[in-house]
C-alpha cells in the first residue's frame, strides 16, 4: 500500500485503485484510435493513387487523424502519466501554459502560407501560379502531385 | 491505506504544504517535460510552416513502404505501425510498474520494468533499421546538371531527396529530386525522437538496477519510477505527434 509519503508537503494521496483495468481500457482505446489512423492513411494513400485526387476529401481527412491524434494525447497524458489524478493547481500549471501552443500553430502556418503566396506571385508582382517542375524535352506528362 | 478523501477548504497558498499536492521532484519533471514539449513543438511547428510554404512535398506512403526482408514490396504504413503499437505497449507495461510500485510490489515493478526496456530497444531497433533503409537505398533521379539532364542513382539524406515529382523521360516515368528540406527535418526530428528513448531506456535501466537493490523499497516508496515513467509516457506522446506529421499527413 501506499501508506509511505514521498515527502512531507504532500497533502493528500489520491486514490490508487488496485485493479489494472482503467490501464488495460486505454490501451485499447489507443490501439483502436491508432488502427483507425491507419485505415484513414491507407485511404489517403488510395485517394492519391487516382486520376483525380480529390483535395477536399484529403484535408478533410487529414483533419479527422489530427482529431484522433489530439484525443490520444489526452488519454496519454490524463491516464497514463495520472495527470487527471492529480489536484486543480496541478493540472493548471501544465495546462495553461501549453495553451501557448494555440498561437504558435496559427502564427506559423499563417506565415508559411504567406510565403506560398510570394511564392506563386513573385512577391506580389504577377497572377498566382503554381509553377510546375521543370520538364525534360519530349515530356508528355506533367508533374504529378 | 492512505486513500483519504481530498480534505475540503485545503488553503494549497498559504505555505506549509506543496500547492500542488506533489514533490519537487515530480512538480520539476512536469516542469521539463512541459519545456521539452516546446522544444518538439518548436520543431515540428517549423516542419509544418516549410511544408505550408512549399508546392510539392513527397508523398510518405511512397517513401515508407518498406519493411524487413519483405524485400520491394509496396507496404505503405505497415513498419511505422509495428514501431508505434511497439511504444503504445511499452508505455502499458510502464504505467503497470508505476501501479506495482504503488502497491509496494517490487518484483511486479522488476517485471515490468524489464518488458518496458525491452520495448524501448525494439522500437530503438526499427529505427535503425529504418535510417540505415533511406541511407543505403538507392533511387533513380533525373538531374538536370551542368551537363544537361541525366539520370543519378540518389539515397536518402539531409542533401539529397529522391522523391521529387514524377516526369517522363525517354518514354520512362523517373522521379525528379523533391525538397531538399524532407531529409534534414525527417532525420533531426526522427533522430532527436530517437534520442529521448534512447536515454529513457537508460534511465529505465537505472531505475531496474536501484529496485532491484532494493533502494526504494528502503525509502519506502516508488516515486523514482513514477518519474522515470513520465518521461518515458512523455517519449511515447512526442511520437504520436511525429508519426502523425510524418507518415499520416
Amino acid at each position: 500500500m501506499s501508506a509511505h509519503s514521498a515527502s512531507p508537503e504532500i497533502t493528500f494521496h489520491p486514490e490508487h485503485t488496485d485493479g489494472t483495468k482503467k490501464i488495460w481500457r486505454t490501451f485499447w482505446l489507443l490501439s483502436v484510435i491508432t488502427i483507425i489512423e491507419l485505415a484513414i492513411g491507407l485511404t489517403i494513400y488510395n485517394i492519391h493513387k487516382g486520376e483525380h485526387p480529390n483535395a477536399t476529401l484529403v484535408l478533410m481527412f487529414k483533419g479527422v487523424v489530427c482529431i484522433l491524434t489530439l484525443a490520444k494525447a489526452y488519454y496519454i497524458v490524463s491516464i497514463f502519466m495520472h495527470l487527471g489524478d492529480e489536484i486543480r493547481n496541478m493540472i493548471m500549471t501544465i495546462v495553461v501554459p501549453l495553451c501557448l501552443f494555440i498561437w504558435f500553430i496559427i502564427a506559423f502556418l499563417w506565415d508559411g502560407t504567406s510565403w506560398k503566396n510570394l511564392r506563386n506571385t513573385n512577391a506580389g508582382s504577377r497572377e498566382y501560379k503554381i509553377e510546375k517542375v521543370e520538364k525534360p524535352a519530349a515530356t508528355e506528362k506533367g508533374a504529378k502531385d | 491505506m492512505s486513500t483519504t478523501a481530498m480534505p475540503t477548504n485545503t488553503k494549497w497558498w498559504n505555505g506549509g504544504r506543496s500547492p500542488f499536492n506533489a514533490s519537487y521532484g515530480k512538480v520539476m519533471m512536469w516542469y521539463f517535460l512541459m519545456s521539452d514539449a516546446f522544444t518538439f513543438g518548436a520543431f515540428l511547428i517549423s516542419y509544418a510552416t516549410l511544408r505550408f510554404s512549399l508546392n510539392d512535398w513527397v508523398d510518405p506512403n511512397h517513401v515508407f513502404n518498406s519493411f524487413p526482408l519483405a524485400g520491394s514490396a509496396n507496404l505503405p504504413l505497415a513498419f511505422v505501425s509495428l514501431m508505434t503499437f511497439i511504444l503504445i505497449f511499452s508505455s502499458v507495461t510502464m504505467v503497470l510498474a508505476v501501479h506495482e510500485g504503488h502497491n509496494m510490489n517490487r518484483k511486479g515493478v522488476e517485471k515490468y520494468m524489464i518488458l518496458t526496456i525491452i520495448g524501448g530497444v525494439a522500437f530503438l531497433s526499427c529505427q535503425a533499421w529504418e535510417w540505415t533503409h533511406l541511407l543505403t537505398h538507392m533511387h533513380t533521379v533525373l538531374v538536370n546538371g551542368p551537363q544537361g539532364l541525366h539520370l543519378e542513382e540518389w539515397n536518402t539524406t539531409v542533401s539529397h531527396n529522391p522523391f521529387g515529382p514524377e516526369v517522363m523521360f525517354n518514354g520512362q516515368e523517373v522521379a525528379t529530386p523533391g525538397p531538399i528540406a524532407f531529409g534534414s527535418y525527417f532525420f533531426e526530428i526522427t533522430g532527436f525522437h530517437g534520442f529521448h528513448v534512447f536515454s529513457g531506456v537508460i534511465i529505465n535501466i537505472v531505475m531496474y538496477i536501484k529496485t532491484r537493490e532494493g533502494h526504494f523499497e528502503q525509502r519506502g516508496h516508488y516515486e523514482m519510477i513514477e518519474k522515470a515513467g513520465l518521461y518515458w509516457h512523455f517519449v511515447d506522446l512526442v511520437w504520436v505527434f511525429v508519426f502523425l506529421c510524418f507518415y499520416l499527413i
